[in-house]
C-alpha cells in the first residue's frame, strides 16, 4: 500500500535550513497556547496532532508553514473529538469573513 | 495521568548490548517508527522506560499496557550505504518494543 508516509523524509534531500531567528506573529502563539492548554486538560493528546498533520495531502504538507500545519491538525482533532462540529466552525468561520469585510 | 511506574506495562525482553532488528512493516495509522530504520539492525544502547502505545494514543485509545520504549544505536555505514563519515559513527533513535526483534 503506502510504503512511506509523505512526512516521514529522514535521509531525504530536505534543501537549505534556514537558520535565522524570527518572531512570532499574534495568531500563531494563540495556536501554540490552544494545543498546550487542551493537551494539558486532557482534552487531546500530541500523538492524535501528529496523525492529524501526518494525514495532510501531500501538496498541502509541502506548502503550509509550521503553525498552518498545527492549526489544520487541531482542528480536525477538535472536530474529531467532538468538541466542536464541522457545521459549527463553518458557520463561525463565515461570520468572521463577513466581519472583516466591514459586513 | 498516573506515573510510568503505575501504569499497567508489558514486560522489557532486550537488555542492553543485545541485536535487534527493526520490522520492515508499513502499516497505516500514525508510525513513530522512521522508514528508513525498518529492516536494519542495531544494537540495544539503553532503556528508557515505558510509555503508552503513541499508535493507540493518537487514535484515542489509552495506550495500554505501556510498552517498553529503547534507545537502539545503529552503524551510520550500515544505515546509509553512501556514508562518507567515519566508520564509528552511530545514529541512536528510541523505537518501541513491538517493531523490534531478536537479531
Amino acid at each position: 500500500m503506502i510504503e512511506r508516509g509523505h512526512h516521514d523524509m529522514g535521509g531525504l534531500p530536505a534543501g537549505k535550513v534556514e537558520r535565522s531567528e524570527h518572531d512570532y506573529p499574534e495568531w500563531q502563539r494563540r495556536v501554540d497556547a490552544m494545543v498546550q492548554i487542551l493537551r494539558l486538560a486532557g482534552r487531546i493528546t500530541v500523538d492524535e496532532l501528529r496523525k492529524n498533520i501526518e494525514g495532510l495531502p501531500p501538496a498541502a504538507y509541502d506548502k503550509l508553514e509550521y503553525y498552518e500545519k498545527w492549526v489544520s491538525s487541531l482542528t480536525q482533532t477538535l472536530i474529531q473529538r467532538g468538541l466542536i462540529s464541522t457545521d459549527e466552525l463553518g458557520r463561525k468561520m463565515e461570520e468572521v469573513e463577513k466581519r472583516a469585510k466591514g459586513g | 495521568m498516573p506515573k510510568v511506574a503505575e501504569r499497567a506495562a508489558v514486560a522489557a525482553k532486550y537488555k542492553p548490548g543485545e541485536r535487534v532488528r527493526v520490522r520492515k512493516s508499513a502499516p497505516l495509522g500514525h508510525i513513530r517508527t522512521p522508514f528508513y530504520i525498518r529492516g536494519q539492525v542495531g544494537e540495544i544502547e539503553r532503556l528508557c522506560g515505558a510509555f503508552p502505545n503513541p499508535e493507540e494514543l493518537a487514535q484515542m485509545r489509552s495506550g495500554l499496557p505501556a510498552q517498553p520504549l529503547y534507545r537502539v544505536r545503529f552503524k551510520q555505514k550500515d544505515v546509509w550505504p553512501d556514508y562518507r563519515g567515519p566508520d564509528s559513527d552511530v545514529v541512536e533513535i528510541e523505537i518501541y518494543q513491538h517493531w523490534l526483534e531478536k537479531a
